[in-house]
C-alpha cells in the first residue's frame, strides 16, 4: 500500500546551494572595493619593509613610483640576482631616473610640479648603496620629496 | 483561462558567473600600499661651502654598519633603545641664557644637546647596510620627533601632532584649517626635524 512507502532513510538531505551566489557577489564587492587595478607588472621581488610612524599618500596622481628590488624568478637567468631598478614596465639604470623624472613632471600641469613626491618602492633585502645612488639621482633631477613606501608594523620585524 | 506563469529564469549558474568576475578581480588588482615614511631631500649644493659651525654636543649621531650593526656615538645599541635614546638627547635642554629651552623636560646635561632646535641626528650608513634595516632606524628616529612633538601638540593645543595633521590633509575637516596650519608651524618650530643624512660610506 502506498499509504506505507518505505522512508527513504540514510541518504542526507542536499544542501541548498541557493545562496552560493550572493556569498560570493559580497566577496566580489569585497576586492572591487578595496584593491585597485595593477598598472605596472613587477618584474622584481618586491617585498616592502614595516614601519609603523608612516603616513598616509596624498592625491594619487602625484606620485611618481620608482621600484628596485632583486629581479623575480623569471628574469633571474636574463638579468642576474643582483638588485635593480624598475621603472614603469622594464628595468632601468640609475642614469634612466633623471629622465624619468623629467618625463613624469613634464605630464602634470604646471601649478601642481611642486607637489610631485616620489614613491621609492624598494625591497628589504636591497644594499642602501643602490637606495643612496637613487637618492642622489632624485637630488640631481630636483625632486626632493620623497616617501619610503613601507608596510605597516612594527619595525623589529624588519630584523628577522 | 488561467493566468500564464512567466517561466522562472534558472538562476543555477549565477554563483559560476560571479565566481568568474571574482577570479577576474583577484588577478587583475592588488591592495595598495600606500603608506610610509616622508622625507626630504636635501639640495646638492654646487660649491660645497663650509657648513656652519655646530658644536659636537648637538649632534646625536647613528651610524649603521655593513653588517646592520647600530652605533649610537660610537656605543653599540639595539634598535629597542634608540628611540628612548634620541628622545633622550632631543629634550635634554642643556643650553643656558638665550639658549636655554623652556619647554623641555629632560635632564639638562650639559654634555647633550642644548636646545631641540640645534639639535641635528646624523644618520650614516654603509653601503651594504640592508634597506629594512635603515627604514627600521630611520622609523625610530621618526618616532622619537612624533613622540616630543605630540607632548606638545597635547600640552599647547589639547590633541595630538598626528592628529593635527590628519585633520590637515583630510577634506572633511571643517575647522579652521588656517588656525591648525599655524598651530602645525608652531610644533613643527619646536622640534624641527633636522635628520642630516650623509653620503654612504665607501667600502675600503
Amino acid at each position: 500500500m502506498s499509504k506505507f512507502k518505505k522512508k527513504k532513510s540514510g541518504e542526507l538531505p542536499a544542501i541548498s546551494t541557493a545562496s552560493l551566489p550572493d556569498i560570493v557577489f559580497m566577496l566580489l564587492f569585497f576586492f572591487m572595493v578595496a584593491t585597485v587595478m595593477r598598472d605596472t607588472t613587477l618584474m622584481i621581488e618586491n617585498e616592502l619593509p614595516y614601519a609603523d610612524q608612516v603616513e598616509k599618500l596624498q592625491k594619487k596622481d602625484l606620485i611618481m613610483y620608482i621600484y628596485a628590488g632583486k629581479p623575480s624568478d623569471r628574469y633571474k637567468s636574463q638579468y642576474g640576482t643582483e638588485s635593480r631598478i624598475q621603472l614603469n614596465d622594464k628595468f632601468a639604470n640609475i642614469k634612466d631616473i633623471q629622465q624619468f623624472i623629467i618625463e613624469e613632471r613634464e605630464s602634470k600641469r604646471e601649478e601642481l610640479q611642486s607637489e610631485l613626491t616620489t614613491a621609492l618602492k624598494i625591497d628589504k633585502e636591497t644594499n642602501m648603496g643602490l637606495v643612496s645612488d637613487i637618492k642622489y639621482e632624485l637630488r640631481r633631477a630636483e625632486a626632493y620629496r620623497v616617501n619610503y613606501t613601507t608596510k605597516t608594523g612594527e619595525a623589529s620585524q624588519n630584523l628577522q | 483561462m488561467a493566468k500564464r506563469s512567466a517561466p522562472e529564469v534558472n538562476a543555477g549558474s549565477m554563483a559560476d558567473i560571479a565566481f568568474l568576475l571574482l577570479i577576474f578581480f583577484l588577478v587583475t588588482t592588488t591592495i595598495e600600499t600606500d603608506k610610509g615614511l616622508n622625507s626630504k631631500l636635501p639640495p646638492i649644493e654646487e660649491e660645497p661651502q663650509d657648513p656652519p659651525p655646530v658644536k659636537q654636543k648637538n649632534i646625536f649621531l647613528v651610524l649603521i654598519n655593513g653588517g646592520n650593526e647600530l652605533f649610537v656615538e660610537d656605543d653599540k645599541m639595539e634598535l629597542t633603545e634608540l628611540r628612548e635614546s634620541a628622545i633622550e638627547f632631543l629634550d635634554n635642554g642643556g643650553g643656558s641664557g638665550s639658549e636655554a629651552c623652556e619647554y623641555c623636560q629632560g635632564q639638562g646635561d650639559p654634555e647633550s644637546s642644548d636646545n631641540p632646535v640645534k639639535a641635528i641626528i646624523s644618520l650614516q650608513n654603509d653601503r651594504e647596510t640592508d634597506y629594512s634595516m635603515y627604514i627600521a632606524v630611520r622609523n625610530e628616529l621618526t618616532a622619537a620627533y612624533n613622540f616630543l612633538r605630540d607632548r606638545e601638540a597635547q600640552r599647547l593645543f589639547g590633541t595630538s601632532f598626528r592628529k593635527m595633521e590628519e585633520d590637515f590633509n583630510s577634506p572633511e575637516y571643517d575647522g579652521n584649517k588656517a588656525q591648525l596650519e599655524e598651530n602645525i608651524k608652531v610644533i613643527r618650530e619646536m622640534f624641527p626635524m633636522k635628520l642630516s643624512e650623509a653620503e654612504p660610506k665607501k667600502r675600503n
